[in-house]
């Protein structure tokens, strides 16, 4: 993802400087997208929250002594370090910065900041993949759960998906909506621009091929089809392979350190942040949608 | 205007095998920013901090560490994680080809063009032959010391290998069940009516990032002295009567004929 996180974004606290009394206890998950899902002129407040998870291994970076290292904001000229409301986003302009808050960006299009307006219907297959850069799932917040549902099954009955445009952090995005599984999902789409054409590639015009060539082609291809995606062919091999590694050291006792323990603990890396606020995310979608998973 | 290739490649379809080299699809259209102190204009970095000694720590400098469920951490080297990499390779090895709609969307991560590399006639025989079966081809490649998973498929005709998200990345949301349907008929009816009042094709190519351009306005506006405060809306609440909303929005949709505003 292109976008940084900036100031007054989703995330807590990203230093080590947390509050003492905030020590094992993790804060509610806090979506990266919070306002109204309109269809129609039925609205719905509701949350986005990551589909997806950040790759590798579970690996975090330590100092060559083995302590877990913190994340923070510091000041290049004299290295003070600062916290996330000392910041605010500079933007380049004749030499110097110009700044804008948050709410600056908001505030140039109140409305796709704040709803996103599912204002025509696509059909899915029309959702090219080439656009798709990341998934959300969008969780209803209170008193909104018929409504919710009711999008869910009429997007799942006609096979379509609720287009619109938002605005999330200073920048704005094209959003495909689709019911899967019960649930609404949000993807977010590159906009024409930001894929790049052929010829800008500097690809060659597409000519006919060889008859012999392509059927050549075409049968080894036949030969391989199959009906689903086998995720097992998707696993993360070289995540597997650290992990192994690591566990192996362990079992060994070799280069294992004490945990750091108490109110002392760095603040999490920001995978492992992400990852426990998704497995909060389950459970708030698991208590909105009113039924537990299958054991 | 042309771009340099990422990677150069053999796709492997069964026996066949086309030389490819790897384009990125994707070009950064995003304003760029910096984070600044909102006090002087300071530039600010995020860096890394030893927690004990407040001591900033090099990227360079820093370990790699594990952190195993019981809580200990196992401290890996550099050169360790460096005998992990994969084994270099320059097959782009297609293992089976399935319907499209058989990738949930959220698997895609990020596109590359394939374009040809020594054998025209293969490139362009891949294409017509990807074109022919109208299937996307689960592909694995390794590039710069990493393992990719791809789609191999066509986009404006040409071959492009979209990388897919690993296993790991994609959370196991189909542990949801859908909610108990305990939704009045009348209501789902009455919302397929609005779906299929609002239904259009989508053009990709009609959606265009004006707000990019506002962000531009903005900090031009505002270098050039003016202000551009706001306030920032609170989410409406949810709709209290969903049939009354609905009628209403099938009505204001038949207005409008189903064209977007």
């Amino acid at each position: 993802m292109a976008e940084r996180r900036g100031p007054g974004g989703a995330r807590a606290s990203a230093g080590g400087a947390g509050d003492p009394s905030d020590a094992g206890r993790r804060e509610a998950p806090r979506p990266v997208w919070r306002g109204t899902l309109a269809f129609g002129l039925v609205t719905l407040p509701v949350g986005l929250y990551p589909a997806t998870r950040s790759g590798g291994a579970p690996l975090r970076l330590v100092a060559p002594d083995g302590t877990p290292l913190a994340r923070r904001y510091y000041r290049e000229r004299d290295g003070a370090f600062l916290d996330e409301r000392e910041i605010v986003r500079g933007y380049p302009e004749a030499g110097g910065f110009v700044t804008v808050e948050d709410e600056e960006l908001a505030a140039l299009d109140p409305d796709r900041s704040t709803v996103i307006d599912l204002d025509v219907f696509v059909p899915l297959d029309q959702v090219d993949p080439v656009y798709v850069e990341n998934a959300y799932v969008l969780v209803p917040e209170a008193d909104a759960l018929t409504a919710y549902r009711l999008v869910v099954a009429s997007l799942a009955a006609e096979g379509r998906a609720g287009i619109a445009t938002f605005v999330m952090r200073g920048r704005s995005y094209l959003l495909a909506v689709v019911a899967h599984g019960g649930t609404l999902r949000g993807l977010t789409l590159r906009y024409h621009d930001e894929v790049r054409e052929p010829a800008d590639v500097g690809l060659p015009a597409l000519r006919p091929a060889d008859v012999g060539a392509v059927a050549r082609i075409e049968a080894a291809a036949r030969e391989l089809y199959a009906d689903a995606l086998d995720p097992d062919e998707l696993a993360d091999a070289g995540a597997r392979r650290v992990v192994e590694l690591a566990e192996g050291k362990l079992a060994r006792g070799e280069d294992v350190r004490e945990p750091p323990l108490g109110p002392e603990e760095p603040a999490a890396e920001l995978d492992e942040e992400l990852e426990a606020t998704l497995a909060d995310v389950m459970a708030l979608l698991r208590e909105s949608l009113g039924r537990a998973t299958r054991a | 205007m042309t771009v340099r290739a990422l990677w150069r490649g053999v796709v492997r379809i069964g026996d066949a095998r086309v030389p490819v080299r790897l384009y990125p699809a994707v070009a950064d259209r995003s304003v760029s920013f910096r984070l600044l102190d909102r006090r002087d204009r300071e530039p600010v970095r995020r860096a890394l901090v030893h927690p004990a000694s407040g001591a900033v720590v090099a990227y360079e400098d820093a370990k790699r560490g594990y952190l195993a469920p019981t809580g200990e951490l196992v401290v890996l080297r550099a050169e360790e994680l460096a005998s992990l990499a994969p084994e270099p390779s320059r097959d782009v090895t297609v293992t089976r080809f399935i319907p499209a709609e058989a990738i949930e969307l959220r698997w895609y991560d990020r596109p590359f063009y394939l374009g040809p590399d020594e054998d025209d006639e293969a490139y362009h025989a891949l294409a017509a032959a990807l074109s022919r079966v109208g299937r996307v081809g689960v592909a694995h490649w390794v590039m710069r010391d990493r393992e990719y998973h791809g789609a191999l498929r066509l986009h404006r005709g040409y071959p492009v290998l979209v990388a897919l998200r690993s296993a790991g990345e994609v959370l196991p949301l189909e542990r949801f069940e859908a909610p108990p349907g305990d939704l009045d008929a009348e209501l789902v009816d009455l919302a397929r009516r609005l779906v299929g009042t609002l239904a259009a094709d989508l053009d990709h190519e009609a959606y265009v990032d004006d707000y990019r351009e506002a962000v531009r306005e903005l900090v031009a506006a505002k270098a050039a002295g003016s202000e551009g405060p706001g306030r920032r809306r609170a989410p409406a609440p949810a709709s209290p009567d969903l049939t009354e909303a609905l009628r209403r929005s099938l009505a204001r949709g038949r207005e409008e004929g189903g064209t977007r505003g």
